[in-house]
């Protein structure tokens, strides 16, 4: 192994771990208030593509990056007014919002296909930086790379540390017995389903801004679902879906560097390296659920009228 | 939990056709005008887009036929899901199993050059089921040991099954007949091996599986122990497990029946329509084959109904797509409202028609 490849796996791993981190730490939000969203994928969607519209047509990307938080947030009320008003199904209610999230952002982006963008700008770390040549190329990212840990700490923050987390969890645990002490149960679940609209559609913003600076339609490739599967692995705790998405963008990363290097593997071998590592990490860790899930996962919630 | 709030597919076949072709004729006009919004806020026709659409399908014999051509693996793909859905299981994989099923068949077709029609036809129709069935069983057996939900399995490999595919069509499968340039597919099926088109139209066989699997389907589960096993199963899995039901079998064997019935979707497919195996050749019918599940409830009259109705929506996409200019990926914001309705309404629907009844 060259210095070249382990550079290129290293900062590979962590610019495509960083649209999972955020995917996932949204998606342990929802589930920790009892609610898992397939509709991630959909979400990620609308960020890709209304975060690269709106880059497009500002020439400022950071505006797009902001306009696809707010989008995904938006954009996931539909879920919630299914899963919280209406009572559905909550695994139906999420693969609405992912038809709707393929739909329009096939309807939105189409007017932006070929388009170019600059990107958001990546800075390097002022001390390291300057070390070495090697080191220069390691560590330049852009800042929403650079915010991905400290999100993830918020996260944790707000939901471990903070009495709004609290009663998230206790809604997603035992939402009749938050009800019972004066909890407002569905409006707790509308916060956690913006707060995941929001992370999602900074995902899917970072994935379209950032790392491809184009839009295609369907660019995400189920990396929705992948982020659903890798709350299960951090085991809903935001510190480590650090790992999880790392994992995945570490798959991701080895899969390219091998197709870099002219690998006499075919390539649709090489892309199924991903979701077959994710299936595997679940196969592992699904058999822990039943111990760290919250108890009122899925369920439907009928409130105390 | 799994069970839609649409009530039991008994129950609406008692209410009566007419009840359920209202719900669905409500569920669908609402869609349909929610969608003429979404086409006019996108610059388009509506009215020109249904009329276009409405003339292209059911105003001529050719039309029709094409209608019905599409239907098939609607049919198919919509059982592959409410086949498992009695025991509470949501199968989304409908897509891949689809794929796989035509993987295998298309083996099948490529290495027993040779056979005749008469030995062929079945033999394509078993590999297709086995290539589908194999695939969901593989959800089927982690969900049945306990290990991990066969939502997030099948959706996942969703997007592993076409890679295969595309794999062998670019690779080992890749047809030499026009030189190092030609399509990626596979090479010719033999003309042994392509399902017989009836009436001058490319309604093929898969139309008479499609139904026959739907009256096994009725039959099974509304006439037999199996089918009350699984209804027990699906209301309440705990008391099923404690009257010495077996659970994991029960699992196991419905996905993979479903899987392979959303095989030979895929089978059908390439074996009449195309007559080669090709990347990509699946539109998404087996996520539409999900909503067509949900929607009905997983009634098969429900299905026979929609998956016709779908037949002619799904049209719309392609013509929307050639004629306007709208991606066919909009067909999806078509399908989410249809969902969104139905899963936001039922009880208004029901209700009203209910009570004029």
């Amino acid at each position: 192994m060259n210095w070249v490849l382990i550079r290129g796996v290293i900062s590979g791993t962590i610019m495509y771990g960083t649209p999972l981190l955020y995917a996932t730490l949204g998606e342990v939000v929802g589930q920790r208030a009892g609610m898992v969203n397939l509709g991630l994928e959909g979400i990620l969607l609308i960020g890709a593509s209304v975060g690269f519209a709106v880059s497009v047509v500002t020439g400022n990307s950071w505006l797009g990056v902001a306009a696809a938080g707010a989008g995904g947030a938006v954009f996931n009320l539909i879920y919630a007014y299914l899963v919280v008003n209406r009572r559905a199904n909550q695994l139906a209610s999420g693969l609405t919002v992912m038809f709707f999230g393929m739909g329009v952002s096939a309807m939105l982006g189409r007017a932006f296909v070929g388009e170019g963008i600059k990107g958001l700008t990546r800075y390097q770390i002022p001390g390291i930086a300057s070390f070495s040549w090697a080191t220069k190329t390691l560590f330049s990212y852009d800042l929403l790379v650079y915010l991905g840990i400290p999100v993830a700490l918020l996260v944790w923050w707000f939901v471990f540390r903070t009495r709004w987390g609290l009663n998230v969890r206790a809604v997603g645990e035992n939402p009749s017995a938050a009800f019972a002490a004066g909890r407002r149960v569905a409006w707790l679940k509308y916060q956690a389903v913006l707060v995941c609209g929001f992370l999602g559609g900074i995902a899917g913003a970072h994935l379209s801004v950032a790392l491809a600076r184009t839009w295609t339609e369907g660019m995400t490739g189920g990396r929705g679902f992948i982020a659903v599967a890798l709350v299960i692995f951090s085991k809903w705790h935001p510190l480590r879906a650090i790992a999880g998405a790392l994992l995945f963008g570490g798959a991701v990363t080895f899969q390219l560097q091998l197709q870099a290097q002219g690998s006499s593997i075919s390539p649709f071998v090489l892309n199924m390296i991903p979701y077959a590592v994710t299936l595997g990490v679940l196969l592992i860790w699904g058999g822990a659920r039943r111990f760290a899930a919250p108890a009122g996962l899925g369920r439907v919630y009928h409130g105390e009228e | 939990m799994m069970r839609s709030s649409l009530g039991s597919p008994t129950r609406l076949l008692r209410k009566g056709w007419a009840m359920a072709g209202a719900r669905y004729a409500v569920i669908l006009i609402v869609a349909l005008g929610a969608y003429a919004l979404v086409l006019l806020i996108a610059g388009k026709d509506p009215i020109q887009a249904y009329a276009d659409t409405f003339s292209f399908t059911l105003g001529s014999r050719y039309g029709f036929s094409e209608v019905l051509v599409r239907m098939i693996p609607l049919l198919l793909t919509a059982i592959a899901v409410a086949l498992p859905s009695r025991l509470g299981l949501i199968n989304v994989g409908g897509e891949g199993q689809l794929y796989m099923g035509a993987w295998l068949a298309t083996w099948g077709a490529i290495t027993f050059t040779s056979l005749p029609q008469a030995a062929f036809i079945p033999l394509l129709i078993v590999l297709g089921f086995l290539g589908g069935g194999a695939w969901a069983s593989v959800a089927g057996f982690f969900r049945a040991r306990g290990l991990v939900n066969e939502t997030i399995t099948t959706l996942l490999m969703n997007y592993i099954a076409p890679l295969i595919v595309g794999f062998f069509v670019y690779g080992p499968w890749r047809s030499r007949e026009m030189g190092a340039s030609a399509f990626p597919q596979s090479a010719a099926f033999p003309s042994a091996a392509r399902l017989p088109q009836f009436l001058g139209t490319r309604v093929h066989l898969g139309l008479i599986l499609a139904l026959v699997a739907l009256v096994a389907f009725w039959f099974v589960l509304d006439r037999t122990k199996w089918g009350l096993k699984m209804k027990a199963i699906g209301g309440n899995p705990e008391a099923a497990r404690r009257l010495g039901i077996r659970l994991g079998v029960y699992i196991l064997v419905a996905m993979f029946v479903a899987g392979g019935i959303a095989g030979l979707a895929g089978m059908a497919e390439v074996a009449s329509l195309h007559g080669r195996l090709r990347a990509g050749f699946s539109p998404g019918y087996g996520f539409v084959g999900f909503l067509i599940s949900w929607m009905t409830g997983g009634s098969p009259v429900g299905i026979l109904i929609m998956s016709f109705v779908l037949a002619i929506v799904f049209s719309v996409g392609s013509l929307l797509q050639i004629t306007q200019g709208v991606p066919f990926a909009a067909i999806n914001v078509l399908m989410a409202i249809i969902l969104f309705v139905v899963l936001a309404r039922p009880r208004l629907a029901l209700s009203t028609f209910g009570r004029k009844s």
